[in-house]
């Protein structure tokens, strides 16, 4: 049917325009009228069926083939060849979902937390989600681009006015460090299209490039998704900015912002430049490694909690580019594959698993405004329920079987180990160094004896907290113990990615 | 019109100025409709030569009446509060138009002179009109002392030029030049000259000093008129001088247009970060984006020219928006001219906070506001001429420039406001201004048209 033709623009536009009528709506200076309260509703109804129209898609999606589905294309500026040029395949449908999926409980958890222009906070977010979503279907270079910095916008402002105490020093640390790395990736853009004449990705993949171009080109796009992931060194940014960022802005930071720099690696490093790829191989897998080893320790040594899960998430994003980047080392074919998957795998268990530890801290800190972990101790009391969720997202971090967050880590490993034993090792190493922070942590906040005055007078969830921690361990624990829907969407994509990964570009000597 | 004006204007006191005004209003329209209604197919040269009316001076005579009519709504208000409100602002404003005009318009170096300095002299009365600010008087005087030393430059440049190439006008200077007999030394020394009076025009390192004191001094609505039009007027000196008459001598100018441009661009963003008064940041950040459209036009290409004049467009009409929220902000005895002053903004005026926030990520180059696409074009231009290292320079400026932008909107969305007073301006001038900021977004978003006029434009003139 017609709809099912636009249904891309109908999910990037649907939230962009709803967070505008939210915003125009506004809640008359006061968060508790009536009027904010209808505002809140329109929030949530509209990400809501966001969220629906991407189960749509889903539905529709076909899983056996890795051409573009969804298609839309249509010249948006002639002068400069640059189309409005949408499409979803097995790579990004999942992150759509994924998207789309955390928005709605985001919007929930904010719903009573934010006194302060909620019409404004709320119309960022649903904003912000229509530019998510853009982002991952996008496939015109200066659409990708527009979208991509675009998204800095609301995530600015949701840093700078929600949050903490040092909310000014790291949303201008976010914005400047983020918009350094991904403006030379519009030079790399504008040099490709200067030799493609469009901005079109395929046209990008599809033309031949020697060595020291795609090794610039390589880097160009490493420095924009380095800082994105974020890959050590250039990661400094994301402790400051989760942890002064109010919580419904550290979860889509966690959850979805930093994929971006996954998807980057994956839709436009690889395929466009493999043999600049390949050059650099060593170097990002030896970068993953140090992400995943240094700041796991780095991690094991924080007192603040969202500090904690912040170089947490850095560690497991570190999985991420190392199972992307296998592809070279590893001698038999299904080894590349499973590292791809793994480190999609892992992408989309993260976003589960990190928003719901965030949105765990957000309600201790509604509680008790502190996120030092020594403010804690045995809030297993005081809040057994909250106390159980905690512990099996920690769990699911640490990388338990059963959970999402062993499917991804274990494909990856098994990839790694094909690849090389130490890479192995030292990815492997994970699964011990992720237990110890994030069980030593809930073990020093849950357990224990009740010694502090303030988690003795602790309540606990309410419902809508219950509801929004209750639908991300559902999700959680379905992702680990039934990995195969999400795993078949992506397996065709993934399999032609290698194969034209595998094909060398350079033009020759 | 202009002389319609004046003497309507002896007639009417001063509680019906506004008369003034709207008169002002109505010849631009008039004169914008004669602009379309007349404008020829063709190139057509007249007045023996030394005018000429191609699709270049058509766009750029368009946008000019468009700004000064919009710097004059804007100034409205504030000049009615602060008791500034006399015929002779809207007098000066229309004259400079007129040499503005003539500019946009010479094919001759004469003609050029001639409109430059009618500019020139209309706007250093402007900045002096307030009699009462001592800052203004101390403005005017730089601008005038520097403007006349600029000028005699430029003219002494004129003289060698038309001494080497036996005219005045751009046709036979490129003859002369083609026909190899003129081209050397005293003909670069000219050149140089030239564009020494050109970059001061523009505001170029190292001839901008004036700049910064010039938009600190004069009051808002000046510095808004000074900011938005005369660039758009010196982007046609510019391409009249060096690609008209001189545009085979691409390879000597080629030189020192790239280096005022890198100079520009670093010192205007380096320096505006460290500026407390937003007058004096936005001409620093002047002076960077004029960095910008130097490095479009130094590539050579048609598609740098394009880019030069898509750029100048829209920042105009940025210009126009950011020192027109600074007037709104502006009322009798106060000059809101302090970043201190825009502090908890969006608690007070949300719509104008996010107005703001437009100008400010138009002018730092982020997307999708249509100061992005003038970058996307301008470092376009300038890789696809062979400058990989200057496309990088230009994206890390603006990177560097980002900040002063950011901090505006840092003072507005996440200070609380010390400042609780009303807004003094009228529902017209508000009404102005919210489209203002709109047409930053939506020309960001549809930027397809513009550009097409742009590249056009050079095709056709070229």
């Amino acid at each position: 049917m017609g709809m099912m033709q636009n249904i891309l623009s109908l999910l990037i536009w649907l939230p962009v325009f709803g967070g505008i009528a939210v915003l125009l709506m506004g809640d008359a200076g006061d968060s508790t009228s009536s009027k904010a309260g209808n505002m809140r509703w329109l929030a949530l109804v509209i990400s809501l069926a966001t969220f629906v129209l991407s189960l749509v898609l889903y539905g529709s999606f076909d899983t056996t083939t890795a051409a573009m589905q969804f298609v839309e294309k249509t010249s948006w500026i002639g002068a400069l060849n640059v189309e409005y040029y949408l499409g979803v395949d097995g790579i990004s449908a999942p992150l759509i979902l994924l998207t789309t999926f955390i928005t709605p409980l985001v919007i929930i958890a904010g719903w009573e937390t934010i006194k302060v222009r909620p019409a404004q906070y709320f119309a960022a977010f649903l904003i912000l989600e229509g530019l998510m979503i853009g982002v991952f279907s996008a496939l015109d270079g200066v659409l990708f681009y527009v979208l991509w910095e675009a998204m800095l916008v609301p995530m600015f402002l949701i840093i700078g006015i929600w949050g903490g105490e040092r909310r000014v020093y790291a949303t201008l640390k976010f914005f400047l460090y983020t918009f350094l790395g991904s403006v030379l990736m519009l030079v790399a853009f504008i040099y490709l299209y200067n030799k493609t004449g469009s901005f079109n990705f395929f046209a990008f993949m599809e033309v031949p490039l020697t060595l020291k171009e795609q090794q610039l080109i390589f880097i160009a796009f490493l420095l924009a998704f380095a800082v994105k992931v974020p890959m050590w060194p250039v990661h400094t940014w994301l402790p400051d900015a989760h942890v002064e960022a109010p919580t419904g802005g550290s979860v889509v930071l966690a959850a979805i912002m930093l994929k971006m720099g996954g998807y980057g690696f994956i839709r436009l490093s690889l395929p466009m430049v493999p043999d600049g790829s390949e050059y650099f191989a060593g170097l990002m897998i030896a970068l993953s490694l140090i992400a995943v080893v240094y700041i796991g320790f780095v991690a094991l040594m924080q007192t603040d909690m969202k500090k904690l899960i912040a170089y947490s998430s850095i560690a497991h994003m570190g999985f991420v580019t190392l199972g992307f980047f296998l592809l070279w080392s590893v001698s038999s074919g299904s080894g590349a594959e499973l590292g791809i998957t793994g480190g999609m795998v892992q992408m989309i268990s993260h976003g589960l698993v990190s928003g719901a530890m965030f949105l765990c801290v957000g309600v201790l800190y509604d509680r008790v405004h502190s996120r030092e972990i020594g403010d804690y101790g045995g809030v297993a009391n005081t809040m057994p329920t909250f106390a159980a969720f905690m512990v099996l997202f920690a769990m699911a971090n640490a990388g338990l079987p059963g959970t999402s967050g062993f499917v991804g880590e274990f494909m990856v490993i098994i990839a790694s180990f094909k690849a090389n034993f130490w890479f192995a090792f030292f990815a492997a190493s994970t699964l011990i160094l992720g237990a110890a922070y994030t069980l030593w942590m809930v073990k020093r906040v849950i357990y224990g004896e009740v010694t502090n005055q303030h988690v003795a007078k602790l309540t606990d969830l309410h419902r809508r907290e219950f509801i929004v921690l209750g639908v991300l361990a559902i999700a959680v624990l379905l992702v680990g113990l039934w990995p195969a829907p999400l795993v078949d969407m992506m397996s065709v994509t993934v399999r032609e990615l290698v194969v034209q990964i595998s094909q060398s570009k350079l033009t020759g000597i | 019109m202009i002389c319609v004006v004046l003497i309507a204007d002896l007639f009417i006191s001063d509680e019906n100025r506004v008369v003034t005004f709207w008169l002002s209003i109505a010849s631009l329209l008039i004169t914008g409709w004669a602009l379309v209604a007349s404008a020829p197919e063709a190139r057509t040269l007249v007045f023996d030569g030394s005018y000429v009316s191609d699709a270049l001076s058509q766009i750029l005579k368009l946008a000019a009446c468009g700004m000064v009519g919009v710097g004059f709504w804007y100034a409205r208000d504030y000049l009615r509060q602060n008791q500034l409100l006399k015929g002779e602002f809207y007098l000066l404003g229309l004259f400079g138009l007129l040499g503005m005009m003539i500019m946009i318009s010479a094919n001759s170096l004469l003609t050029m002179y001639l409109g430059l300095e009618t500019l020139s002299l209309s706007l250093y009365a402007l900045v002096a009109f307030d009699r009462n600010s001592a800052v203004a008087a101390e403005a005017a005087m730089k601008y005038f002392v520097l403007g006349a030393i600029a000028s005699g430059a430029f003219l002494y440049g004129i003289s060698w030029v038309y001494g080497v190439t036996g005219s005045l006008q751009f046709d036979a200077i490129a003859a002369a030049v083609q026909g190899g007999e003129a081209n050397g030394m005293p003909l670069w020394f000219g050149m140089a000259f030239m564009i020494a009076g050109i970059a001061f025009k523009f505001g170029a390192v190292p001839f901008h000093s004036w700049l910064p004191d010039v938009y600190q001094g004069a009051r808002s609505p000046i510095t808004l008129y000074i900011a938005s039009a005369p660039k758009l007027a010196a982007l046609a000196l510019l391409l009249r001088i060096l690609v008209d008459g001189l545009g085979d001598l691409h390879e000597v100018w080629q030189g020192m247009i790239m280096v005022l441009a890198v100079l520009s661009l670093l010192i205007g963003n380096i320096v505006a970060i460290a500026q407390t008064n937003i007058k004096r940041m936005l001409g620093y950040s002047a002076i960077a984006h004029v960095g910008f459209i130097l490095l479009a036009v130094f590539t050579g290409t048609d598609d740098g020219y394009a880019a030069a004049l898509f750029y100048t467009l829209t920042y105009v009409v940025m210009a126009a928006g950011a020192f027109g929220m600074i007037i709104l902000l502006s009322r009798n005895g106060f000059e809101a001219e302090n970043l201190a002053d825009f502090k908890g903004l969006n608690a007070r005026s949300p719509w104008f906070a996010m107005m703001m926030l437009f100008f400010m990520f138009g002018m730092a180059g982020v997307p999708p506001w249509v100061g992005f696409i003038a970058k996307l074009n301008a470092i376009s231009a300038v890789l696809d001429a062979g400058f990989p290292g200057l496309a990088i320079l230009m994206v890390v400026a603006s990177v560097i420039g980002a900040y002063y932008y950011l901090r505006v909107i840092w003072y507005m969305y996440f200070e609380g406001a010390e400042d609780r007073s009303v807004f003094q301006a009228n529902i017209d001038t508000r009404v102005i201004l919210s489209l203002n900021g709109l047409a930053v977004l939506i020309l960001g978003i549809m930027p397809g048209w513009l550009l097409a006029v742009c590249i056009d434009a050079i095709a056709r003139t070229y």
